[in-house]
């Protein structure tokens, strides 16, 4: 196979990103990506099969024959998970990576929470750290992301809002219900409630018409092509450069290095399972945070015998998510109103602030809830099945509110991926092995955050509430087919939740010996070996994370682009 | 004499037949070998009678259908030997036991026993036999307010009893929520 400028691994929101840019910069680019691509008409709305719920298993991947991975518990025990599992951290794999099912929360993090150390001091036994990169530097590329993925939405009611030199795109979609249940409460606890920032066309933008407000959004795919990901936006643009070929059902193995310790090219299996080499100039790794890190650990050569990269065992460490906490609101009327996307309202006044709290992390209504969620979201005390079950579900299905949001977790390195010495996955690669927590202080906040959506829910009226946090989720874990599994691991204060926001495996960081990129993304120690996802980010904000991720790398090939000369880099 | 529930598994597989039939050879070919393994993709006769003994207490009938009523032994047949195939072996044990307690207790196969002595039974199966009443619980729960196509929910019943709109408004004119607008 010809040798290109770049390969990049994985087409997700990172790796789309980072095609578009070096292509319409020249280079000749081959992205690889392990699944399909699914296009509006490949939409289906399946409550029971999607990227959220995934009863029946995951609508766009990874699927659960090929694909386990280990979860080591507290106790030391090892369990097999599949990724329509919880435990299994999963988040897609198809082009577009999450955001073609995503919820397209697209948000910018706080100047804070790329000083989370000089902020709040590292709590003892956390690895609470810096970024490299501030806001500031960010900042024009969160502008970028913002216009070329398609954002709508309004800052103006949200005080905390960092500076920025030019407003959304798109406005907001119009107020569903809940908003206009939840903003006056709001204000009344003094606080400060806006319009959700949404890669969600509100009106005609790019090319593609605005979001017809279906039941179905996050978790699916969108039939009027509405939702903006990365393969609706910058892979299209990428392709028709003409520099850039997209393989999808590729699974890289390894990349490929030289004896002078450079990379040379990635080897992957093919669609139909024959073994591929791909030499390029360049490898760039966007994975996203769990698989960027079992693909470095499985490079592995003589010159570096524990994976590239891997020089001071960082590769794989840090791993975080989000702690997910809030609360459901009970009320004696209809809240319901069957418009998507259904999430429209949230507050910031928690994200830093509270003395005592390490952080915090924005509130916000929850995504439309369909009838499978409400199953054991009744109000305590409700029957888990029978006639009162049934009527409970007639009674209050259409009376709730959940507001919900990401806690910003407090690392540690032992909360880390590494590779399982004995299980592979179908194509014969060693599969990613998941332990360790974040630092206990999470929970706390967690708790907290919690508290206060129930009190939120409360001044909006709200006769009965049922916390979210990490007690009830465990409760919920040990029901269920897979009960004994969850018990024994009980999966929100056992081992990390990385999830859909995973990140933080391949540190960003000046320093070599503790972390493992640099702050363009270029791995220490290997010049032509970049990683760019979700896996570079220091802390993870207390937001969903996607805007930054692909922020990051708007950010990164820049810099790439800049210094790229022809078949090498300008030192 | 049979109990009514009996006769609602036999209607139902009686309509499954139907309905397996219309969908051509491969369905046919399945009705043909018909044995214990009666019309069902996994399930015998048997445990079909046993297990919509069990969801129909787990979603029994009011106004609204029953979750045997509504197709969930479908949903739950069609999935045992699809995503659910790993919980082959607790649905045969678990179906055997049951029957067995009731066997004990009434003197009958829980599909025969009445509706008192079924519900006696399945609360009986939530405290003695919890996993396998989770599982049945859970996957009856999915069937029921699940998606149609997978067989459970038939016609979207459980959306209609929860007052969704079905088929659901698309493209609605979202301007009425607009502040200052009549509603
Ligand atoms: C249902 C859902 C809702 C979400 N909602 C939101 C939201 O509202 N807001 C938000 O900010 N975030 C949201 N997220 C999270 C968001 O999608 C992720 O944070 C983001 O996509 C991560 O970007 P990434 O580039 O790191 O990785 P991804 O987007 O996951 O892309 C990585 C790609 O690499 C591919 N890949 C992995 N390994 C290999 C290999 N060995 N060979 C070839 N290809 C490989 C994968 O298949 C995948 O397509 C949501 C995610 C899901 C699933
Ligand atoms: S709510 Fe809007 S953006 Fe989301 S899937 Fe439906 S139409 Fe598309």
């Amino acid at each position: 196979m010809k040798q290109v400028n770049a390969v990049i691994i994985g087409a997700g929101a990172a790796g789309g990103v980072v095609a578009k840019e070096l292509a319409v910069a020249g280079l000749s680019v081959v992205l690889l990506e392990r699944g399909s691509w699914y296009t509006a008409n490949d939409c289906r709305k399946d409550d029971l099969r999607n990227q959220r719920t995934t009863v029946l298993g995951n609508a766009f991947g990874p699927d659960d024959d090929r694909n386990p991975r280990i979860v080591v518990n507290s106790k030391g025990e090892l369990h097999t998970f599949v990724p329509s599992e919880g435990p299994y951290s999963n988040n897609a794999a198809c082009v577009g990576g999450g955001t073609l099912s995503w919820g397209a929360q697209a948000w910018r993090y706080m100047p804070q929470d790329f000083k989370m150390r000089s902020t709040y001091g590292a709590p003892p036994g956390s690895s609470l750290e810096d970024w490299p990169i501030s806001y500031d530097d960010l900042e024009p590329f969160y502008e970028k992301a913002e216009y070329e993925i398609g954002v709508s939405g309004d800052y103006a009611d949200d005080p905390f809002h960092p500076p920025r030199r030019r407003g959304l795109p798109m406005p907001p979609l119009p107020p569903g219900r809940e908003f206009e249940i939840l903003g006056p409460a709001a204000k009344r606890l003094g606080l400060h409630p806006f319009h959700i920032p949404m890669a969600r066309n509100s009106v005609p933008y790019n090319g593609r018409g605005p979001c017809m407000r279906c039941r179905w959004c996050c978790g699916f795919a969108c039939e009027v092509d509405a939702k903006n990901g990365s393969q609706n936006t910058v892979i299209p643009v990428a392709l028709s450069t003409g520099n850039c070929e997209l393989r999808t059902e590729c699974m890289a193995k390894e990349i490929l290095s030289d004896d002078r310790g450079r990379a040379r090219g990635v080897v992957y299996f093919d669609a139909h399972g024959h073994l591929q080499e791909q030499l390029a100039d360049i490898v760039i790794v966007s994975c996203c945070a769990i698989e960027s890190a079992r693909l470095l650990l499985n490079s592995k050569s003589r010159l570096f015998p524990n994976g590239l990269g891997n020089r001071y065992d960082m590769v794989g460490r840090n791993l975080q998510g989000h702690q997910y906490t809030g609360a459901l609101g009970y009320f004696a009327y209809d809240t319901y109103d069957d418009i998507g996307p259904g999430a429209d309202i949230a507050v910031c006044d928690y994200n830093h602030g509270t003395p005592g709290l390490c952080g915090g992390g924005m509130l916000a209504n929850e995504f439309v809830r369909l009838p499978i969620h409400t199953i054991d979201r009744l109000p305590s005390g409700t029957p888990g099945w029978g006639l009162a079950h049934k009527k409970a579900m007639r009674d209050w299905h259409r009376r709730t509110i959940a507001i919900i949001g990401p806690t910003q977790q407090i690392p540690t390195a032992e909360a880390r991926v590494t590779l399982d010495p004995s299980v592979k996955d179908k194509w014969g690669i060693p599969v990613a092995r998941i332990q360790g927590n974040c630092h206990e202080h999470t929970y706390e906040i967690g708790d907290i955050q919690a508290e206060r959506a129930r009190k939120w829910l409360l001044e909006a009226g709200a006769i009965d509430t049922r916390l979210l946090n990490q007690a009830q989720n465990a409760e919920k874990l040990t029901r269920g087919p897979d009960a004994n599994k969850a018990r024994s691991l009980s999966n929100h204060s056992d081992v990390v939740p990385a999830g859909q926001h995973q990140a933080g495996t391949c540190r960003m960081g000046n320093d070599p010996q503790g972390s493992v990129v640099n702050r363009t993304c270029q791995l220490h120690g290997v010049d032509n070996v970049f990683v760019i996802d979700s896996s570079v980010h220091v802390t993870n904000g207390g937001f969903n994370p996607a805007l930054t991720i692909m922020a990051v790398a708007y950010y990164a090939s820049a810099s790439l682009v800049r210094n790229w000369k022809g078949t090498g880099f300008r030192s | 004499m049979k109990s009514e529930s009996d006769e609602r598994a036999e209607q139902l597989t009686r309509r499954q037949f139907v309905a397996a039939s219309a969908l051509g050879g491969m369905a046919v070919a399945v009705g043909c070998r018909a044995g214990a393994r009666g019309n069902w993709e996994y399930l015998t006769d048997g445990q079909a009678g046993t297990l919509a003994a069990i969801c129909d207490q787990i979603v029994p009938a009011d106004q609204f259908p029953s979750a045997s009523q509504a197709g969930v032994l479908t949903f739950i047949d069609r999935q045992l030997i699809r995503h659910f195939r790993g919980h082959q072996d607790a649905y045969r044990d678990g179906l055997e036991q049951a029957n067995a307690m009731s066997r004990n207790r009434f003197g009958l196969d829980l599909a025969d026993a009445s509706e008192e002595q079924q519900l006696e039974l399945v609360s009986a199966l939530e405290h003695e036999s919890n996993a396998f009443f989770e599982l049945v619980r859970t996957h009856t729960l999915e069937g029921y307010y699940g998606s149609p196509r997978h067989g459970g929910n038939r016609d979207a019943v459980s959306w209609r009893m929860l007052g969704l709109e079905e088929p659901p408004l698309l493209g609605r004119a979202q301007y009425d929520l607009r502040k200052g607008s009549p509603s």
